[in-house]
């Protein structure tokens, strides 16, 4: 494994029920990266996280760092409103201390501590994606998985997000790779891009994706609005 | 003359039933155990023919259900309540191949009235032994209710949990059998719980509540059946039911 990598993955292909879900990935994640895995819906973007977490059946080289360890944000968790659970209770199903539960949503932006003792299925969208990915950093992972994390929050929270995972990154030293469909973040926020659609279609750095490898990845046409913030 | 062994006998049951009921109904699969417990029955009938204690018939039957329907559920796909319709009324069905009408009360529901000081002892080891198991199992069973993803990335393994929850049900629905009968053990199992999570805020409510909801439902509906000399199993299920309103009407 080279120096600084964090994640190598080589010849991945992964089948379910027969069909190949993604075919002959390859790439490298070095510590410190924002890796945006990007594609349209059904390009088994999903499928490669949860491949990477080992929790499917895969062909392939999948190797992380020694020891390295690992914070999941699923994309939703549509039976947990089901269950009469309150923050805390939900948190010491990891059995953390109540002391890194407080630190932790102090450091994603949830300073009322009241929330503690409030039941998950009350908390508004926002906060339930905060809460999620507390509940992620909360055993201080050097990697994070993050699973679409628009999904469900509206736009205005949305600028939020992406400046608050930078800020989280640096401030944790974190390794990032996130999954999207949403082209617009890629330029601001990545270091390395991943368009994937079954197959491979791009792997590099953002200002190296062309807006022929989008048409391709998207199958249609497409305008891309660089933003630059320098 | 209320049948101390009888009472004590029920409140163990009942009680481990609905601590189990509140992570059964947080996986739906709160029915599960009602075909579970029809499939018992052929069981239960060999037990009354042969003079045996009833768990005892009724549990290798549990067990093959679990394994019926886990078979079933990985070869068909099918929904789990279309096998759920299949298994359970194969199990009825088969009962009453051979067993005599005139005992049909006790295995359809149950008679908790004639308990001894040994039925006792026996109920009391295993029920105390799910609730230890299930206690300390109760935060990393949840966690894989809410994803299995998340409980495998935290390292906890799926399988044994999954197979721990399993024996549990079916212990429990072989020690309810005795209580309630083949064809009622999925009610306490289920109102209970059902009935806790209508008002409970967090977690630890919702265990406690649903253990309450269990106690109180067996103690009245035994009671009541003394009064009333109906059987002890249907009234048990009538005041869960009774619990159940009141909790909807109470719902936060």
């Amino acid at each position: 494994m080279g120096k600084g990598s964090i994640l190598e993955v080589e010849n991945l292909t992964v089948k379910l029920e027969g069909e190949t879900i993604l075919e002959n990935l390859k790439f490298e994640v070095r510590e410190g990266d924002v890796l945006i895995i990007l594609g349209p819906n059904g390009a088994g973007k999903t499928v490669l996280l949860r491949t990477l977490l080992g929790l499917l059946p895969h062909e392939g080289k999948i190797r992380w760092k020694e020891n390295v360890k690992i914070g999941y944000v699923p994309q939703r968790l549509p039976f947990i409103k089901d269950i009469p659970l309150n923050v805390e209770e939900f948190f010491e199903l990891k059995e953390v201390t109540k002391e890194k539960i407080q630190k932790v949503l102090l450091s994603v932006g949830i300073k009322d501590l009241n929330i503690l003792k409030k039941k998950i299925g009350d908390l508004s969208s926002g906060q339930f994606q905060r809460m999620l990915i507390a509940f992620a950093l909360v055993d201080e992972p050097q990697v994070l998985l993050f699973d679409e994390p628009t999904a469900g929050i509206d736009i205005g929270a949305e600028q939020t997000i992406y400046t608050f995972l930078e800020k989280l990154r640096e401030e944790r030293n974190l390794t990032i790779l996130l999954v999207t469909h949403d082209l617009s973040i890629v330029y601001r926020f990545a270091s390395n891009c991943l368009c994937l659609n079954k197959k491979m279609l791009c792997f590099g750095q953002p200002k190296r994706i062309t807006p022929q490898t989008l048409a391709k990845l998207y199958g249609g046409k497409i305008k891309i609005y660089k933003h630059r913030h320098d | 003359m209320i049948n101390i062994f009888s009472l004590i006998t029920g409140i163990l049951i009942s009680s481990a039933a609905a601590y189990l009921g509140t992570l059964m109904l947080s996986r739906r699969m709160s029915l599960v155990a009602g075909p579970l417990g029809h499939l018992t029955l052929p069981g239960i009938a060999l037990a009354l023919i042969y003079g045996f204690d009833i768990s005892l018939g009724a549990f290798p039957f549990v067990v093959l259900g679990i394994i019926i329907i886990w078979l079933f559920e990985m070869k068909t796909k099918l929904p789990m309540e279309a096998l759920t319709a299949v298994v359970f009324a194969s199990g009825v069905a088969i009962a009453f191949l051979f067993l005599p009408i005139e005992q049909a009360e006790e295995a359809l529901v149950g008679d908790i009235s004639k308990v001894g000081f040994e039925d006792m002892l026996f109920t009391l080891f295993l029920s105390l032994l799910v609730f230890a198991v299930l206690r300390k199992s109760y935060s990393k069973i949840v966690l894989i209710n809410i994803s299995e993803d998340l409980a495998k990335v935290q390292g906890i393994d799926v399988k044994k949990y999954n197979f721990i929850y399993l024996a549990s049900i079916a212990v429990i629905v072989a020690l309810g059998v005795k209580l309630v009968g083949g064809l009622l053990t999925a009610a306490i199992v289920a109102i209970p719980a059902a009935a806790s999570r209508n008002i409970s805020k967090n977690l630890s409510e919702y265990s406690w509540f649903a253990i309450l909801f269990g106690v109180i439902s067996c103690v009245l509906g035994i009671f009541a059946s003394q009064l009333f000399n109906l059987p002890a199993g249907v009234l048990i299920i009538l005041v869960n039911a009774a619990i159940f309103s009141i909790s909807s009407v109470l719902k936060r």
